[in-house]
Parts: C-alpha cells; structure tokens; sequence
C-alpha cells in the first residue's frame, strides 16, 4: 500500500471550518443557463435600487419639469451672475442672470426626449435589419454586415461632425444622426441574437411545420432576443445622451435659444473659475441620468459584451 | 480494514434563486477499500456528481457542503482549508471529467496540461514527469505516445482526450481517482477502446477508483461495487455480481428492467404490411453537401411504408440527422429524389406545400431547445391545430387536452412553459406536437438519447402504442443499437454518409454482418460482468494494405475494417449484396467470410 | 505562421480596404449631398451667379458627383486631399503640422492607460465579488456614466485654478523639460485617461471571467493549481482574443473622445481643426479629417483581428 495516505494526516492541522469550498465558488461562477426561468427574481441590489429611482426621476421630469419649473426659463430673473444656491434660486442662476433651476428642467426634454427618441429609432432599425439578414441569409446578410461594418468604422463622435457639418444643427437632424450613429452597434448585437436563435430547433421545428417568415421572426425569434435587446437599448441610451451632451457642449447640438444640459455646461463654462452652481449643476444631472440607467442595467444582470 | 475512503452522513445543498437552501445529496455514507473500484449510479440529477466531486472537497458554484464527513486516509476532507485542499486536488485525489473536449485548456499543449499537477505539488521533476506520462500514454494505448503530448486538444479525438485525461489524473500516483462518467460522451465503438485502456491501467496499478456512470452495463465491466442512487439519497449498496443477479431494491429493480428495452417493448406486435403497397416514403440515390466539397451523404436509398418502423443507426457524425433533415426539407440535396406516397417532395422548404408540411413531422433530439422557452405548452400545441387544421376556441382546447392525454401528461401543463417542465414531459410535449399534425410519417431524432434509462424507456412504450393506434410510420434515428432493434421493424445502419447494410429487425440478432455492424453491435457493453475481456470488438488490427486508391466510392470503413482485402477494397468500390438472410451490405465479402468474421479476427496484443 | 492564418490576415486586410471604400463614399456622398456650399456661403448672398460658378469651377463644384468622388479618392490616396476653401491652404499640410501632435497624445494616453487598464480588469477579475472589485466597478460605472467635458473641466477646475499646478490651455509649442511636457500633457491625457481605463476594465474583467466558468477551469481547481495560477495560466491565455479586441476597441472610443479633449485644452491637434472645420463648414479639411480618423480606427481593429487569429490555438499547427 503507498504511504502517501498517511502523510496527508500529519499535515492536517485542522485551520479553517471547511468553509474552503464556499470562498472559490464566488469567484467560479458558472452563471444559470439562459432558458432557466427567470420566474422568482432576487431582489434588485442598492445600487439598482438607486439607479431605478434616478431614471424614474428623470423620466417624469422629462415630461413634467417644464410645468413645474419656478422661473420663466428665458428671462433674466436676478441682477446676479452665476449667482450661487439660494432659496429664491435653488441652483443659482447663470451667465446673464436667469435660474438654473428652470433652465435645467426645461432642458430635461430636449436631453432626454432626444435621446430616447434617437435610442428607439437606432434600436428599433437596428432589430429589424439584424432580423431581416439574420432570417434571410446569404448575399443579403453579408450586404447588410457589410454596410453596418463601414458605418462602424467611423466613430461616434466623428460622424456627428460631418453630419453637422453637412447639413447644420437642428433638433430632427440631431436625432437622426444619432440614430443613423448607434444603428450599426444595435444591429450587430441583434444580428448575433437573432443568429442564435434561429439554429434553436424550435425555430427549425417553426420551418419544417411550414411557417412563414413573418411569424417566425415575430412569435418564435423576437420574444427570445427581448431581454439582451432591452439591456443593449439602456447602454446605447446612455451613449447617445453623452454623445449629444458633448455635442452641445462643442455648440454644434441643441442651439439657442433652446437648451439642453450640454449646452447648459458650455453657456456657464466662466463660471467654473468661481465654482458656480450654474456649470455644476447641469453636469451633474447628466451624470446622475447616465449612472442611473448604467446602475440598473448592471443590477439586471444582463449587460451585453461590446 | 483498510478503508482508504469513508464518506458519512454527506449532504450537500444548492441554493435556490430565492436564497433558500434546498437539499439535494442528503446524509450518503459509503466506503472504499485499497485498490477497489466502486460505482455511482443513477439518473440525471441524483447527485453523483456532486457526491463526486465532495469527495474533492469541491462544490460548484451555487452549491455548498453543509455537513457530514469524507475522510481520505485519516484526513477529513471536508475540515480543510482553501491551501490544504488545493494541495489535495490533483495530487491526492484526482478527477476525470465527463467531457475531456471541454475540460482540457484549448490553447495549451497537452503535455503541459497532462503533468500540470505533477509540477503544482512538486511530486516529479519536469523530465521525470513527461516520461511517466509517455509511459502512461502507452499503457492507454494512445498512438504515437511519444509525440501525442506536444499537439493541442482540438488535434487529438475525443476518445483519445478522455484517455489522456485518465494520464492527466495518474501522473501523480493518486490514493483516489475519481471518473465521472468519463465514456458518456464517446460513442460505443470509442467506449470500448477507452474502457479496456482504463481498466487496464486501473488492475496494473491497484487505482482506487470511484466511478461515476448512468451505464450500468458499462459500470458491471468496471466496479467491485455498485452504489444506487436516486434523488441525493442510496438506494442500494451492494457488490456487483450480487446487484446484478439479485437487485435487493425496487428502484434497482427497475432500472435494470430499462436497461433491456428488447425484453421490455418486444410485446408491440409488428404490424404486417399489406404486400405490393406503394411505400410511404422513398429515398432514391439521395446526395447531400455542406458547402461546396464536403460530401456527407452517398447514395442512400431507402423506403418506409406506412405504418411500421424504419431505424437509422450510425455513429456520430455518420449523416443520421442529415438524412432526417432532408427528408423534412431542412437541408437540399444535391443528388437523389424524395418521394412521399410516390410524389416527389421538393428539396427545399420553400417547395413544399402545407399538406406535405403536415403530412411528415419531424421530432427532435433536444426537448430543451425544440420548445420556445417563451411560449406556453397551450400555445405550442395549439399553433399546430390551428396552422393545419384552422382549429379555434374551444375545439383547440379540446383537443390540445386529448393530446395531453395520448402522451399520458395531466392537462393542468397546458398553462406550463417549458422551463417548468421534466425532461420526459418536454419530450412528450415534444411528440405530441408532431401527432397534432396528424402526420403519416415522424421523423424521430435520438428522441430518447437526453433521457435517463427509465424515463427514455417508457417514451419508447407510448412512441409504440402510438404507432398501433394512430397507425403512424416513424423514421427512427439512434446510435444504441438495443433501442433500435427494440422498436423498428427494419434497421439501416450507415457508416460516414453511407449506408453499409439494410435489413430486417430480427436479422440483426445473429451474424453475418457487415464489418462495421459487428463492430457496433459487438461494442454495446452487456450487463454482466466479464463481457469486456470476452468481447472481440475493437481488438483485431487491420491487416496491412497498401496505399488506397483515391478512388470516389472506395469503402469508407476501410481504415477500421479487420477483415479488408489488400488489392480490393482498397482500389474497388464495394459491390451492394443481399446476404441469404436478405440484408443487403456494401461489401466485397460474402456471407460464409462474413461469418467466419467472429472467429477469424487476428487478435492483436491487448488494445 | 502556417498558411491557415495568413490567408485569414490576408482576408482581414482585404475587408479593411472594401470597408475603408465604403467609408470614403458614405463620407464623401454625405458631405456633398446638400446645395448650399460653402462657396456660396463664403461669397453671401449678394455674389453674382458668375462669381459663384467661376469659384465653384475653382473647386471643381462643377463636375459630376462621381467625377468629384473619384478625383477626392485618387487625392486620397496620392496624399492630396485637397485645398481648404476657407483659407486656401492645401488641406494636407494644415493636418500634417497637427498630427504630430495627436499622435503624441494618443500615443501617450495608450501608454498610461493600456497597462492600468488590463491590470485593474485581471485583479478585479481574480477577486470577483471582493471589496476591490466592488469599489473599482463602482469607479468605472461613475467614469463611463460621466460626460469626458464634466471631468475635464473639474481637473481644470481642480489643478489649474485651485492649486494653479497646471495651466489650463495647453501650449505646444516647445517642450524643453519633463515639467513642461507634464504641464502640457497631464490634463487633456488624465481626462482621456478616465475614461478609457474604465471602459477597457470592465471589458477586461468580463472577458477573463467568461473564461473562468467554463469547465477547463474547474478542471485546473481540482488538480490543485490556486486561483492566481488558474488565472494567469489557464484563463489568460484564452481570454487575449476577446482582451485585445476591447483594448482596440476602447482606443478607437480615443479617436473620438480627442475631439472633445482638444477642444476644451485647445490642444493644437487635428481634432480641434476639424472642429473649426466643422464650424465653418470647409467641407475640404472635415472629409479630410473624417477620413484619418477612419483609417485609424480600422488600422486598430485590424491589429485587435489579427492578434485574435494569431492568438486562436485552434489555428496553431
Ligand atoms: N451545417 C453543417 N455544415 C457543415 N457540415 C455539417 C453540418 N451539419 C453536419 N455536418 C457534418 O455532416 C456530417 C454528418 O452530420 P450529422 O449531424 O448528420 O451526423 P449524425 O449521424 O446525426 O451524428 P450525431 O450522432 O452526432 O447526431 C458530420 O461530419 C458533420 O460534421
Ligand atoms: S469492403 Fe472491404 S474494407 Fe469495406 S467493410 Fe468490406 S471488407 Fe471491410
Ligand atoms: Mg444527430
């Protein structure tokens, strides 16, 4: 018999309570299988929690700030400049005297209403595309990939100054542009999606029952890309609002007399000497816009790999 | 004396998305001696893995061992802490996993990974450990042991990973080995090959050994002992001749019963085809291509008539669900014509009309993926009735809860989706969108090859009484043999794309066969104990050939054949000849050589 | 390297150029698909008609669109892409005195932020769920949530006129001392930076921990290798694919978070001038910079690709 039986027990010297297995397993994590029913959720993490309460936030502000907000958004309410936080002003007031406050509320909507419109557009060609080549196949798929690529290869940021420079700034153009930019990031994950799924055999088991694309791509596909399609429409909106911030930021977005939280930034940028709220505060409500939808979507679980 | 491994009073638990534990091995105890080989054995989900892998002092992740002792040597495994464990892993204990392709590192060199736990411990130097890994490579009988450590795992196959894995574990002299269903994944004509390396090496080194299997017939060739296990807890602990000759448990019992399909569905009556009848469906010189080059199916012609049984038998990777899939129009032929009732279906999908569509139901391998995780059982047997049959409102609900019924499920599933069922019930699920249909012909994919023994066993049972009261024919596609010769009434077996033999259920009961069907046949692990010494199958060497020709339509088996023909079936297609029993074989022998195959192998030096 | 690999590097190539065209022609189609042009911009309003023809001739306006594409392209190439019809200067040498300098800062941002990166997104891999792993994931959330402006106007707010370390507009013109490169590079490079660190972290942690839950990792575990071995020998290797493509793709984020950089530091690189070409819209110069960028961001995804095959084992003979 081989004596090494015998030597492991003097080196047992009985340290820890056998809690050994426990420790690796959280950084082993094998993750549920995809089709596990997500029936019984845990319950959301404070950081989702958090994040949940800021895009709520933001998204009824969108509708309503401009109906609640205290002062006229345009007028020249207070003699001081970059006046700081008071009680009359709660964000004090900006580069010609008026109230941030208002001013930021009434740029809610033009920030978010933007983006969430050039979000869904992007999302919503983005599927439909990533669907049509992904069913489709062949030349047309590879077309379809091919173009996406090329428009991939022109950064964000990048294809907004040409399409500013080409045809000037304006709200319509803004979310065009911004949804002609994040279009190909969506189809591509759509596409990938949509590929899984259609080898599924229940997709197989939907053709060989003699369905028609339509009900394929509509009962079958879509319903198992809803989930990653939802978290990857959070990501893109948070780089949409970040990407028309900066533009306004660069005086090549929103244009005045209307304001966005860029635009809000850029206008006060003279009063960061002094630290006033009025450059502050529009920064920070883009920042807590953006930290909140990444917040949720990390608390869902279901971030798409870029 | 002499217990080297003693487990008491194990229980491990997982915990739930809610946060609670739920027990799933609860209070096992069991024991090894020095040098003996003891069996796990149960269905899926019984826990013998985890129970496995315990004795590792591992859990996976969302798993946790929350009592009970293992002691190895006079080490409690389980009082160990991360350092002392690791220092166990590998050295101490070691483990085969059950997918050799997945557990070895893609991108490093397989000798590195073989002696990895050799250089983790310390245990030999890195000369000293690549020669007892050569050494060990010989004794597994792999090819080219001297230089198979330098290639990557995707250049190796998989029978020849799992062996590899075996050195992997080996190389440091373990006190225990543990191999988790290290065949499974083979198929049967692989498995022998890896089981006589294994067994081998096992006796020659006196390995400890605990082996985890769903086989019983495969666990009565390796283990001293058999443990039976069901749902966490043991049903029976007994040496193995005794659990083989007189199971004392019901469940042990039963399973033993599912292992013999033949005895246990032989009672569905062979429905006597009214002579001169247009077959059902016909395959005349069918060609099939992946891409522009690769030829995966040769000239297979074939006929099912209406209401029996036709088995398609192969290994993996043969062509089985090529040929089903172009029957159903999945996959276009190149070559070759389909015919249903004498009427030609179109290759492609787009050709077909929704009569045909109805007319031929394919069923498949995988419940999981063949139902829509989204949509409810209702909707998934409903979109059939009304796709065919433009069944509506209460008619369709009528009648989704008679299907529910044909396959023996409550109709309370109807409200279900398919995550909240068993593998059994989604299969039937499975079958039971096809018969919504009212198909003539399903095409059956290796229905039960996800399924345990017992569950698989009864979908058989209702796949044939089906048959008999629907008078439906089925296309039957497997890789175990017993299941086909079970249930068909005319078995094909095919060989790389081609079909090397045809012929009637009871013909394949005794030989002659063609080569390859000898060896398959012969390579299926009988239930008692001894059979792998007995066995010829994979133990003759072919004899030596010159170079083959490159002839188009040489006999694909010729590389594995014990019995090919230097100067003929090396530089001739192989003729298509009816046997005198009736088969028909693509073979250059006849019947008397074919017989004398049993006895006329040249055994070669063991392995 | 075996003949699998260079025909797949070879096939890359070829797909860069079919995109880099695709590129040039929706670039060049879309900046010239509006009437009003800037020489009519440049002359207002009040010009006579053949003022504006004669100009336009000037700039070749007159000639078919495909004729103009096919003359910008071969420009392209032969290394002329143009005159600015804002000031008349040839397009080619206003970049070619800036690239230099966004070369430099490119270069020395990918310098800092390429280790740093990699090394917090392996750590916080190896100690998933740890404290450092939870603080740096909330670090990173912050920094890619936040607009590349906002910090950069807190460092200057923080470093230029609290401490008035650094000044707040850079001034390239020479650099003599390490002090003085510091003082010109630190900021725009720090907000840079921020950014590009986080964002190549997280993508760097998911993609060691994709590999660390598949089953060659367990395997290690049990054969005793501890979890800084299991990473560094096992996981590692396997995850450079999915690593570099994020690096690649987090530098090409770099192309366009200059612009934002060099407009706020007034940095005197291409970006701003394709920035005030964009103002004043000479279209020239934009499609010019438009196209160098391009050509940067597939010159990256390219090497992320290749490294990718190179690095495939299932391509090694
Ligand atoms: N889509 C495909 N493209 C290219 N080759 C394929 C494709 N599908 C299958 N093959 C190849 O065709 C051959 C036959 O495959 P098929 O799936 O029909 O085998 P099988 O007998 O059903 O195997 P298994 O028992 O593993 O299911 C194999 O060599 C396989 O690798
Ligand atoms: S034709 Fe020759 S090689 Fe093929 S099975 Fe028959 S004897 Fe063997
Ligand atoms: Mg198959």
């Amino acid at each position: 018999m081989k004596s090494n039986i015998n030597q492991s027990g003097s080196q047992n010297m009985a340290t820890s309570g056998g809690s050994g297995q426990v420790a690796e397993n959280e950084w082993l994590d094998n993750s549920v299988p995809v089709t596990a029913p997500t029936k019984h959720r845990r319950l959301p993490n404070p950081g989702g929690f958090l994040g949940f309460i800021l895009v709520f936030f933001w998204l009824v502000m969108a509708v309503i700030g401009p109906m609640i907000a205290p002062h006229d958004v345009n007028g020249l309410v207070s003699d001081s400049f970059f006046g700081p936080i008071s009680s009359q002003y709660p964000l004090g007031t900006d580069y010609l005297g008026r109230d941030i406050l208002s001013r930021l509320l009434h740029g809610a909507p033009y920030t978010i209403g933007i983006a969430l419109l050039a979000t869904s557009l992007a999302c919503m060609s983005g599927v439909v595309l990533g669907l049509v080549a992904a069913a489709s196949g062949g030349w047309i798929d590879a077309l379809i990939s091919r173009v996406q690529d090329a428009m991939i290869a022109i950064p964000n940021k990048i294809f907004a100054l040409i399409m500013v420079a080409s045809f000037g700034s304006s709200v319509p153009l803004l979310i065009v542009m911004a949804a002609i930019a994040y279009m190909p990031g969506c189809y591509r994950i759509a596409r990938a999606l949509a590929v899984n799924v259609m080898t599924m055999d229940y997709v197989l088991a939907a053709r060989t029952r003699g369905e028609g694309l339509a009900y394929i791509i509509f009962i079958e596909v879509l319903p198992n890309m809803l989930r990653p399609v939802l978290t990857d429409f959070g990501l893109r909106f948070v780089y949409v609002v970040l990407l028309l911030s900066a533009m306004s930021f660069l005086g090549l977005g929103v244009q005045p007399p209307d304001a966005d939280w860029g635009s809000l930034v850029r206008e006060n940028i003279q009063g960061l000497g002094i630290g006033a709220p009025a450059v502050l505060a529009p920064a920070v409500a883009i920042a807590t816009l953006t930290m909140g939808v990444n917040l949720l979507i990390d608390s869902l679980g279901g971030r798409a790999k870029r | 004396m002499n217990e080297i491994v003693k487990v008491s009073g194990l229980r491990v638990a997982a915990r739930t998305d809610e946060g609670v534990d739920l027990p799933i091995v609860h209070g096992v105890d069991f024991s090894l001696k020095q040098g003996e080989v003891l069996a796990l054995i149960g269905e899926s989900g019984s826990g013998k893995t985890t129970i496995a892998l315990s004795l590792m002092g591992y859990a996976r992740s969302g798993c946790r061992i929350v009592g009970g002792s293992v002691r190895i040597g006079d080490v409690d495994v389980l009082q160990l802490s991360d350092a002392e464990l690791a220092n166990l892993r590998g050295c101490r204990v070691a483990y085969i996993a059950q997918s050799a392709a997945a557990a070895f590192n893609p991108s490093k060199r397989i000798m590195d990974q073989v002696i990895e736990s050799a250089m983790i411990h310390g245990t030999a130097s890195r000369q000293q450990a690549q020669a007892k890994a050569v050494e060990l490579f010989r004794a597994l009988a792999l090819p080219d042991p001297e230089n198979i450590g330098a290639r990557y795992p995707h250049q190796v196959s998989g029978g020849q990973l799992q062996r590899l894995m075996a050195a992997m574990a080996l190389i440091t002299d373990p006190a225990l080995v543990i191999l988790d269903e290290p065949t499974t994944a083979l198929d049967v004509t692989t498995q022998i090959e890896v089981l006589r390396a294994f067994k081998q090496v096992v006796r020659e080194r006196g390995t400890t050994a605990v082996y985890v299997s769903h086989d019983l017939a495969v666990v009565a060739q390796m283990a001293d002992r058999i443990v039976v296990l069901r749902d966490g807890q043991i049903q029976e602990n007994s040496p193995t001749e005794q659990l083989l000759a007189a199971p004392a448990h019901p469940y042990t019992r039963r399973l033993l019963a599912a292992m013999k399909p033949a005895a246990a569905s032989r009672a569905s009556a062979r429905v006597e085809p009214v002579e001169q009848e247009k077959p059902l469906l016909e395959v005349r010189d069918l060609e099939v291509c992946y891409g522009k080059q690769v030829k995966v199916l040769h000239g297979i012609d074939l006929q099912v008539r209406r209401g029996t049984t036709v088995g398609v038998i192969g290994e993996s990777g043969s062509g089985k669900t090529t040929l089903a899939r172009a029957v159903a129009g999945m996959v276009a032929p190149s070559a070759g014509r389909i015919l249903l009732d004498g009427q030609p279906l179109s290759g492609t999908l787009a050709g077909r009309t929704r009569e045909q569509f109805r007319r031929v139901q394919y069923v498949f391998q995988n419940a999981d993926t063949a139902l829509n995780p989204k949509h409810s059982i209702e909707d998934i047997l409903a979109r059939p009735l009304r796709f065919y049959h433009g069944m509506k409102g209460k008619r369709q609900r009528e009648r989704v809860a008679e299907l529910l019924d044909l396959v023996q499920l409550p109709a309370s599933i109807a409200q279900r989706r398919p995550g909240e069922l068993s593998g059994g019930q989604k299969q039937r699920i499975n079958l039971a969108r096809a018969l919504a249909a009212e198909p003539d012909l399903i095409l059956c994919d290796e229905v039960t090859s996800a399924l345990d023994t017992v569950v698989g066993a009864a979908i058989l049972k209702l796949m044939a009484d089906l048959r008999r009261e629907l008078n439906v024919s089925y296309l039957f596609i497997s890789h175990d043999i017993n299941t086909v010769r079970a249930i068909c009434d005319e078995v094909v077996v095919m060989y790389s794309g081609a079909k090397v033999e045809q012929g009637e259920r009871s013909t394949f009961r005794a030989p002659p066969y063609h080569p390859y069907t000898n060896l398959l046949i012969d390579s299926v692990p009988e239930m008692h104990q001894g059979w792998l010494e007995e066995t010829q199958a994979g133990r003759g060497v072919p004899p030596r050939i010159g170079v083959s020709a490159n002839a188009e339509g040489i006999c694909p088996f010729l590389a594995r054949c014990p019995v090919r023909i230097d100067g003929k079936c090396n530089t001739t297609p192989p003729p298509r000849v009816r046997l005198d029993k009736g088969n028909e074989i693509l073979c250059h022998h006849r019947d008397i050589e074919l017989l004398q195959l049993e006895e006329s192998v040249p055994v070669a030096a063991a392995g | 390297m075996n003949s699998t690999i260079a025909r797949l590097v070879i096939g890359r190539l070829g797909i860069g150029v079919i995109t880099l065209v695709i590129v040039s022609m929706v670039v060049f189609f879309l900046t010239s698909l509006l009437p009003g042009d800037a020489v009519q911009e440049q002359l207002g309003q009040a010009a006579t008609p053949e003022a504006v023809a004669a100009l336009r001739a000037h700039f070749g306006l007159d000639q078919p669109l495909w004729q103009r594409y096919l003359h910008w392209a071969s420009g392209l190439i032969t290394g002329n892409p143009g005159i600015s019809m804002v000031n008349g200067l040839q397009v080619g040498d206003m970049i070619s005195n800036r690239l230099p300098k966004s070369l430099s800062l490119a270069a020395v941002t990918s310098l800092v932020s390429v280790p740093v990166a990699l090394t917090i997104g392996i750590l916080s891999a190896m100690f998933r769920g740890s404290a450092f792993d939870r603080y740096t994931n909330m670090l990173t959330v912050f920094a890619v949530s936040v607009p590349e402006f906002l910090i950069a106007t807190i460092a200057v707010l923080i470093f230029a006129v609290k401490l008035g370390w650094l000044s707040a507009l850079s001034r390239t013109v020479d650099v003599h001392s390490f002090g003085e490169m510091l003082s010109v590079y630190a900021m725009p490079v720090m907000t840079l930076c921020c950014v590009l660190i986080a964002q190549m972290a997280r993508m760097t942690r998911a993609a060691v921990i994709d590999q660390l839950s598949s089953p060659y990792v367990e395997m290690a575990l049990l054969k005793g290798a501890r979890p800084m071995r299991v990473v560094l020998r096992h996981a590692l290797p396997n995850a450079v694919g999915p690593i570099v493509n994020a690096v690649a793709l987090s530098l090409s984020y770099l192309l366009g978070g200059v612009v934002i950089v060099e407009s706020i530091f007034n940095y005197p690189g291409v970006a701003t001038l394709m920035v005030n070409g964009v103002v004043t819209r000479d279209m020239p110069l934009v499609q010019a910079c438009v196209m160098l960028f391009c050509l940067g961001f597939l010159v990256l995804v390219l090497i992320a690709d290749i490294c990718a095959i190179v690095s495939n084992p299932r391509l090694r003979k």
